[in-house]
């Protein structure tokens, strides 16, 4: 945990000398020796597995920017070019493309963990908010990196996209202008895209870094959510090496098994066929949605019937989670022992894949075909529109109204003294437990 | 009621296994299976049915439609409709050599810069039908005949979309207004919904294309002997542009096999250890 003492003696001449002057090898001796929580499971292990992640896109991509040519002319014809000619590229390519979906889904299920070990409450604000704008940050070099192999959905998702920004009053104008580098998005919007999606990795490995920093300091969160006592960080932790290393590296390996299915055997499941037509900027396809990992972003976006109002609402959507450590008002972390807000946090997650569900249908769609429905306002009461118009509701309420305010009345289960005692008592000795007396609540 | 993380996860991919979105309101019908070889894990193409693939595509499509992508010693590659295990290599390869000699590519006089037609070698893209896509569209009512390179990745379900499509006309039905110059599929995308007549609950699949129905029986006259059916012309075809769109897809797959066993092992391994490691430790 935090401030642990250092336990690295060097041993070497060469070692003594480094130490003295740049202790890098105490650093990473420290590191693995980290005192980490000994109850961690295995929803713990996408931090190292994103860490995989970042380190694989960044290396098929320097790869595959030796080949790519970001003009307009070239840019399909050049990722085909890397799939058919160059040695290994196809391998080099599909990694880079599928990982951009494995990261996400390792990101969202690392999200989803924090949210409901409540990890980001005090003292790990600075983890959650540094791993909020790594989220953010990640999303912008999808979207980046979408647009560079310039097919149909590259095309008019940049478009969709860059035309958000215009909506913005008095300023939208301009910013749109400077930032397509022009009046329309052409060569110079791919260029600097491509610039920008070259960029943005880096910047998201210094944030990773600052995250590690800001995870070491403040210490591992764990499933039972309480902090450890100095006094007992000798019986309930273990050094991160080996035990994390092994279980983290199990983890990954299973992650590389379902990566591995995507990248050799359905490389295509998780693209929009649209994507290998090359951009034509005088056909709109019938239906431009985004990647799958920004449908429910996308769903909100279209919710609002304003477009700024939709533009304000998908940005707040995920600025709604910087200030999450100040809205959830309860004291206790883990939901293990929060039985109500257990089941809001359920009812969260699947309303989750509801926004990215009707992020791909069309808004007018009807969601039962064929039941009766009025008009509401400005659609069908039995469209994906209002359908998204409850799911961004929830998803608002859950963050401004729920977590506040549950946290003030609900009856917490009885806490566990240490991290040890479920482990020894059984798995579900402290569930099952009667709810503490109603005056330690909160 | 214990709810814990993992029983919401299975919830949660439950749900999203049953709602999987269904992409672009599908108007058009689903395309048939034509049992491809090449479908499925292990699946590779059939060499022959390339071949007839190949033959279809230079004796009826490439009149219309370029390969772009396509380069003539791609063909005799491995996993290629023409590769031969005896050549040295792709471009020496003698079927590759005669295939491209066939074709007449647009290049310069080295000598005076002239502007001349050359016979192709292996190195060479396939030659475009048009000299450029204006003259394409305008000799095709507007419509120009797009490029097949990519084109079973570029639909949903591509190989039997092609194989549908071109297999797939029919006359329209009776209430359905067809354009001059336009055809009725119903495997194209479309929305039939303005030109239809009839009762408004039942509006015909598919959509208008400029392409006319280009295969007819026994249009292709087969070298290994195969009755040139519009069915099997189609399939076949359908094969030579799946293997077109990503030739290197056998060899992806037979990877991932590989891949798929090391991590198999690795991953035995390494749980192994990790029972070792954990096993005195109560957690």
């Amino acid at each position: 945990m935090s401030g642990h003492e250092s336990t690295y003696v060097p041993k070497t001449g060469v070692e003594k000398w480094l130490d003295t002057r740049l202790p890098i090898v105490r650093f990473g001796a420290d590191y693995l020796a980290l005192p980490t929580p000994k109850n961690l499971n295995y929803w713990y292990t996408f931090g190292a597995i994103l860490s995989i992640c970042l380190v694989v896109q960044i290396v098929t991509g320097i790869f595959l920017a030796m080949h790519y040519q970001p003009n307009t002319e070239m840019a399909f014809a050049s990722v085909e070019r890397i799939m058919r000619d160059v040695n290994g590229g196809w391998l080099i390519r599909y990694v880079h493309q599928t990982g951009a979906s494995m990261f996400f889904i390792a990101v969202y299920i690392h999200m989803l963990r924090g949210l409901y070990y409540g990890s980001y409450k005090a003292p790990r604000e600075m983890i959650w908010i540094l791993g909020c704008l790594i989220f953010f940050l990640m999303i912008a070099t999808a979207f980046l990196g979408y647009v560079l192999p310039w097919g149909q959905m590259s095309y008019w998702g940049a478009e969709v996209i860059t035309n958000l920004i215009g909506a913005i009053p008095l300023i939208g104008e301009p910013v749109l202008i400077w930032l397509r580098g022009g009046p329309a998005i052409d060569n110079a919007t791919l260029n600097r895209f491509f610039s920008l999606h070259y960029l943005l990795p880096f910047v998201i490995f210094g944030v990773v870094v600052l995250h590690l920093w800001a995870l070491h300091t403040a210490g591992q969160n764990n499933p039972v959510g309480i902090l450890i006592p100095k006094e007992r960080v000798a019986k309930d932790t273990v050094p991160f090496h080996p035990y994390y290393t092994v279980k983290d590296g199990f983890a990954l390996i299973l992650f590389l098994i379902l990566f591995s299915i995507f990248v050799f055997f359905m490389p295509h499941a998780l693209g929009h066929p649209d994507n290998y037509i090359p951009a034509n900027p005088l056909v709109t396809p019938p239906h431009i949605v985004p990647e799958w990992y920004l449908l429910p972003f996308y769903a909100i976006l279209r919710a609002i019937p304003d477009k700024f109002g939709g533009v304000v609402a998908m940005f707040a959507a995920i600025g709604v989670l910087f200030v999450l450590p100040w809205l959830d008002t309860s004291k206790v972390r883990s939901m293990r022992y929060r039985p109500t807000a257990k089941i809001f946090y359920a009812i969260f997650v699947v309303n989750a894949f509801v926004l990215g569900w009707c992020g791909a249908m069309l808004p007018d769609a009807p969601v039962v075909p064929g039941m009766p429905s009025f008009t509401l306002f400005d659609g069908e009461l039995n469209s994906y529109l209002w359908l998204t118009r409850l799911s961004t509701l929830y998803y608002f309420a859950f963050f401004l109204v729920i977590l506040p305010y549950l946290g003030l009345k609900e009856v917490p289960l009885k806490i566990p003294a240490s991290i040890s005692e479920p482990v020894l008592k059984g798995p579900d000795a402290m569930t099952a437990a009667a709810p503490a007396a109603p005056e330690k609540k909160g | 009621m214990s709810l814990s993380l993992r029983k919401i996860a299975v919830a949660a991919l439950a749900i999203a296994a049953i709602s999987s979105p269904a992409f672009a309101a599908g108007e058009a019908k689903h395309p048939r299976s034509a049992g491809f070889s090449f479908e499925g894990p292990l699946g590779t193409f059939d060499q022959t049915q390339l071949q007839r693939g190949y033959k279809v595509y230079r004796e009826v499509c490439s009149a219309c439609h370029s390969m772009d992508l396509l380069s003539f010693r791609t063909l005799g590659e491995r996993g290629g409709p023409f590769y031969d295990p005896s050549a040295p290599s792709a471009a020496e390869n003698r079927f590759v050599r005669a295939i491209a000699a066939e074709a007449q590519i647009a290049d310069i006089d080295t000598e005076t810069g002239e502007p001349i037609m050359r016979p192709g070698i292996a190195a060479d893209r396939f030659p475009s039908p048009w000299p450029n896509r204006t003259a394409g569209a305008a000799a095709n009512g507007g419509a120009y005949p797009p490029d097949l390179s990519v084109m079973a990745k570029a639909r949903k379900d591509g190989s039997n979309y092609i194989y549908s499509l071109l297999s797939g006309y029919v006359d329209p039905p009776v209430g359905l207004r067809v354009g001059a110059g336009q055809y009725y599929n119903p495997y194209m995308m479309g929305d039939m919904t303005p030109f239809w007549d009839g009762d408004p609950d039942k509006v015909p699949y598919g959509g208008f294309i400029a392409m006319p129905p280009v295969l007819s029986d026994g249009q292709v006259t087969y070298d290994d002997g195969t009755e040139a059916t519009v069915d099997q012309m189609a399939k076949d075809v359908a094969a030579f542009i799946t293997w077109a769109s990503d030739p290197r897809a056998v060899e992806r797959k037979q990877t991932g096999m590989g891949v798929l066993a090391f991590l198999a092992i690795f991953g035995g391994l390494t749980y192994a250890s990790y029972r070792r490691i954990w096993k005195n430790v109560a957690h």
